[in-house]
């Protein structure tokens, strides 16, 4: 791959962003779709990569929600930003990806429900009009970073275009020098 | 034959698609930018998932003067069935008969029988000003078409 061929992310990543592990560790970030199957197939594999790197790797995940294909996509994101007003954010995005596409509205609100959020709290957030900006701009600077469907990784910034399998995406971790550059 | 170079004027044509007959001059008329996004083959992972993309980002386009339309030698009933699955808003055309001549016209047939994965940006005046031919297996992405549209739009 060229230079100018090479994807990088347009912001870096942030205490705007919601993110998992050591600050100073390798970063790597998700552009997700919770409806994506794909997305859900590769939850579990992001996650064994998590738990086995712990102390080396830093996750993020910022939304990529494909509207046309996807009705449901949009509301899911919101599901788990609205979580995240309550510190839940990680929690309702398990329980997304567990529920396998089941993301009806009342699913979502029997997951806020399941993970204990303040019911009401959470139906305003969901209705919150700065959150609903805040997953249209991480969409768009996601397309500006070279997203070009879901999911997309990028390892210290750079979109990392390999397989994600356990095998690759440890081995891509694990190839970058440990400081943060995300 | 190489793909239609920038400066060069894009031939005019007319092909039926998803949403009725389309031609090229008339989408001039209409838009200050055309972009003509060339894939090989329609419900084909790569190009579902490329096209989609250019459904999400057309708001974006718009903002900034340009309409895309998507291009493969499929036929005007699979290109109908394509757009309504995948719900793409704009044209997708039919280049079938005779097959892939307008993929030919602007150097992006493939002796395989199918196009190039090939983006081109055709200004109101029908002068190519970007032009761009990805991996055949690649999604080329939005992001090249946003920069190139926002550097033509900058004031010189």
């Amino acid at each position: 791959m060229t230079a100018e061929e090479a994807h990088r992310l347009k912001r870096p990543v942030s205490g705007e962003d919601w993110s998992r592990g050591p600050a100073d560790a390798v970063t790597l970030v998700e552009y997700l779709d919770f409806q994506c199957p794909v997305c859900q197939a590769a939850y579990p594999v992001i996650e064994n990569v998590l738990e086995s790197l712990a102390f080396r790797v830093r996750f993020v995940v910022r939304h990529f929600p494909v509207a046309s294909i996807h009705p449901q996509a949009e509301r899911a994101a919101l599901a788990a930003e609205a979580a995240g007003r309550q510190e839940r954010f990680w929690e309702m995005h398990r329980r997304l990806f567990e529920a396998k596409g089941h993301l009806e509205e009342d699913d979502l609100l029997r997951y806020a429900e399941e993970i204990g959020l303040d019911l009401d709290r959470f139906k305003r957030d969901m209705a919150d009009e700065p959150l609903r900006a805040k997953i249209r701009e991480q969409k768009m600077l996601g397309i500006r970073s070279g997203v070009n469907g879901t999911p997309t990784l990028y390892i210290n910034g750079l979109r990392y275009d390999g397989l994600v399998n356990e095998t690759d995406l440890s081995g891509a971790i694990l190839a970058e020098p440990t400081e943060g550059r995300g | 034959m190489a793909a239609l170079k920038v400066g060069v004027k894009a031939p005019d044509f007319e092909l039926d698609g998803s949403t009725g007959k389309t031609k090229l001059s008339e989408l001039l008329k209409e838009n200050e930018y055309v972009i003509l996004a060339f894939f090989p083959a329609s419900f084909s992972p790569v190009c579902t998932n490329e096209l989609n993309l250019f459904q999400e980002v057309s708001g974006e386009f718009e903002k900034l003067s340009a309409r895309v339309v998507g291009v493969s030698v499929d036929g005007k009933w699979v290109q109908q069935a394509f757009a309504r699955q995948n719900n793409l808003e704009f044209p997708v055309l039919a280049d079938f008969h005779p097959k892939g001549a307008v993929a030919e016209n602007f150097g992006v047939m493939r002796s395989d029988g199918v196009s190039e994965r090939a983006l081109f940006i055709i200004d109101s005046g029908g002068v190519v000003r970007y032009s761009y031919v990805s991996e055949i297996g690649k999604n080329p992405g939005a992001d090249r078409l946003l920069e190139a549209l926002e550097k033509m739009k900058a004031p010189v």
